[in-house]
């Protein structure tokens, strides 16, 4: 977390970009659906070989966010580099799990399939699935715990299956930046466990992860670092100095808990986090 | 007999065997992005295309004319893009405001201009005429060795044939593209594949299909083969490869059995007149995909 914190400290991320670029940096970001812009202003930069939440209320436009970067949704304004390069060069090393797959579950392909469409950058236009490529995608169903489900056709998937298998396409990309929009999202305890373990095994390999995640509770487990948004940035930054009951108030008007604020930042006693609250140094 | 058959009845069942396989193989994908019906409204949407094309040339000749109907297939999909966005209407609305005004167009512009010598008649339009494409140079099978007769194939034939490649090759050649894109855009969208130019292919390619079999076998084996034997071998799979490749099969049975039965069936029963085959062809493929909704392993709530 000390190697986190002094990169996503002003001084040292410049440099950093200037020698390693970054595998995410975003600049000026503003999105509209309508007339009131659901993204306005938005600069991150995210580190490399980490763990970054995306915190905020519902609608705070954390998913808007992501889709505009990858390019889904077409932006108002603002630059995205991906390692230093512009999306279209670099797609092949993102991988992205969407809040929800708006796929049709009635489609005639198997879980298997699914996960098997995540090496279409390996193969290219022409390549044959061969059976290497058959076996990893099976290794990558295995890794989410969903290997006895490789037949089943998609929608006949519970809901957090269905979550497992979206994120077995991800794995099976190989990509060094994950975006995943609530992957934990729907899924029980046990599955929670075993998508943490993989995402960390992911960073372990020095993959870099983004996820947007609702749990405050579990942020400073999880998570090296947290992106706080309401519309615009609230806070960035390592947990240790970003996630603060200052910024999350900031984030969430005021709408929290006293209990879960509480339980975060205990004001006395034993605490999980002795660090005193930082302001915001934004 | 052979000769007989070579010459009357094999050509009519291989441009129906090609047309129908032609049409069944976009329409899987057309029938899984919920856009079955273009494959009926791009016969209405591509009259203009006709039209404008065959004042250009002067002549009623097929190429040109489904050029200029592919080149009205990429306009409307174009107009109906334009009228969504513009107008924030669903889909399928914008569809129809688009199909019925092209149609319209086309209607006009056949009207204003000196097209009597063409006629278009509803009867050829709906049934085309299966039965007429015959092979007066063949003498038997071994006239399918012999280039002169070989040379006076009905032409109807040759180009199904090339349209029906045509087809194949663009499904089997961008496959992996087209399955990811129809199962899920927006991940599509993330690993570089360009959705919108492929969705644009796709429906110039139905519409080459639809426009070359409309012209040989009439509109209601386009329509029924877009739709029936996809939405049947989807009952019966859960697998896509599976899936086209079982949809085939069913248009090349319904084609064969079609024709059979139009011709000889009525004879069975003891009237005295074939019936069209080109109707017969539909009803098949559409009793076909009736069995499959009642018997079809893969039917929704059935447990796979
Ligand atoms: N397709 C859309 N059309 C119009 N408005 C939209 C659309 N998608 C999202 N919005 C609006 O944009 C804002 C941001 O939405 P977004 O989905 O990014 O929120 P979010 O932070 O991901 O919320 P959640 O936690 O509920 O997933 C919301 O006010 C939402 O109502
Ligand atoms: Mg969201």
């Amino acid at each position: 977390m000390t190697q986190a914190a002094a990169m996503m400290s002003p001084l040292p991320s410049e440099q950093a970009s200037a020698a390693v670029p970054l595998p995410l940096k975003v600049r000026g970001m503003t999105v509209s659906y309508g007339a009131t812009p659901a993204v306005f202003s938005a600069d991150m930069d995210i580190a490399p070989g980490a763990m970054t939440a995306i915190i905020g209320p519902n609608g705070a436009g954390k998913s808007t966010l992501l889709k505009a970067t990858l390019g889904i949704i077409p932006r108002l304004s603002g630059q995205v580099e991906v390692f230093g390069q512009p999306l279209d060069r670099v797609r092949a090393r993102i991988a992205y799990v969407p809040q929800r797959a708006s796929v049709d579950w009635d489609f005639p392909t198997r879980a298997l399939d699914v996960v098997e469409m995540g090496l279409y950058r390996q193969l290219g236009l022409l390549g044959r699935l061969t059976r290497q490529h058959r076996s990893l995608a099976r290794d990558c169903l295995d890794r989410v715990g969903m290997a006895d489900f490789a037949g089943r056709q998609i929608g006949q998937l519970s809901g957090g299956q269905q979550q497992r298998v979206f994120l077995a396409r991800a794995l099976a990309q190989g990509a060094d930046l994950y975006m995943l929009d609530e992957p934990f999202a729907g899924v029980d305890a046990a599955t929670e466990k075993a998508i943490i373990d993989v995402l960390k095994s992911l960073k372990d390999e020095g993959r870099t992860i983004l996820a947007v995640h609702h749990d405050l509770s579990t942020v400073p487990d999880y998570f090296d670092n947290v992106f706080i948004i309401n519309r615009s940035p609230v806070a960035a930054g390592p947990v240790a100095t970003a996630f603060t009951e200052t910024a999350l108030q900031s984030a969430y008007g005021g709408r929290l808990a006293t209990g879960l604020l509480d339980q975060l930042f205990p004001s006395a006693g034993p605490a999980p986090m002795p660090q005193p609250f930082p302001t915001l140094d934004a | 007999m052979g000769s007989e058959f070579v010459a009357l009845s094999l050509p009519p069942i291989l441009i129906g065997c090609l047309a129908a396989v032609a049409c069944a193989l976009p329409g899987n994908f057309l029938l899984l992005r919920r856009q079955a019906l273009i494959g009926d409204a791009i016969s209405h949407v591509v009259l203009p295309g006709i039209v404008v094309a065959f004042l250009l040339t002067g002549m009623v000749s097929t190429w040109p004319m489904m050029l200029g109907a592919a080149g009205a297939a990429l306009v409307a999909v174009a107009l109906i893009q334009i009228v969504q966005r513009v107008g924030r209407i669903e889909p399928g609305a914008a569809m129809g405001v688009v199909f019925t005004t092209m149609f319209a167009g086309g209607v006009l512009l056949l009207e204003q201009s000196d097209t009597s010598n063409v006629h278009l008649d509803v009867q050829h339009a709906l049934y085309g005429n299966l039965e007429s494409l015959i092979w007066l140079d063949a003498t038997g099978w071994h006239s399918l060795l012999d280039p002169e007769a070989l040379a006076w194939l009905p032409p109807e034939l040759t180009r199904m044939a090339v349209v029906a490649a045509l087809v194949a090759l663009f499904i089997a050649a961008l496959w992996r593209p087209l399955a990811i894109s129809t199962f899920d855009e927006g991940f599509a969208r993330t690993i570089g594949i360009p959705v919108t130019l492929l969705g644009l292919a796709l429906v110039v390619v139905s519409a080459m299909a639809a426009v070359a079999a409309f012209d040989a076998v009439g509109s209601i084996i386009v329509i029924a083969m877009f739709i029936c034997p996809p939405a049947a071998a989807r009952l019966m799979t859960d697998r896509l490869a599976t899936q086209v490749w079982i949809s085939a099969g069913l248009a090349l049975v319904s084609a064969v059995l079609g024709y059979v039965l139009a011709g000889y069936g009525p004879l069975w029963l003891g009237a005295d007149d074939a019936v069209s085959a080109a109707g017969m062809i539909a009803t098949v493929s559409g009793l076909i995909l009736g069995g499959a909704a009642l018997f079809g392993p893969k039917r929704r709530g059935q447990s796979g």
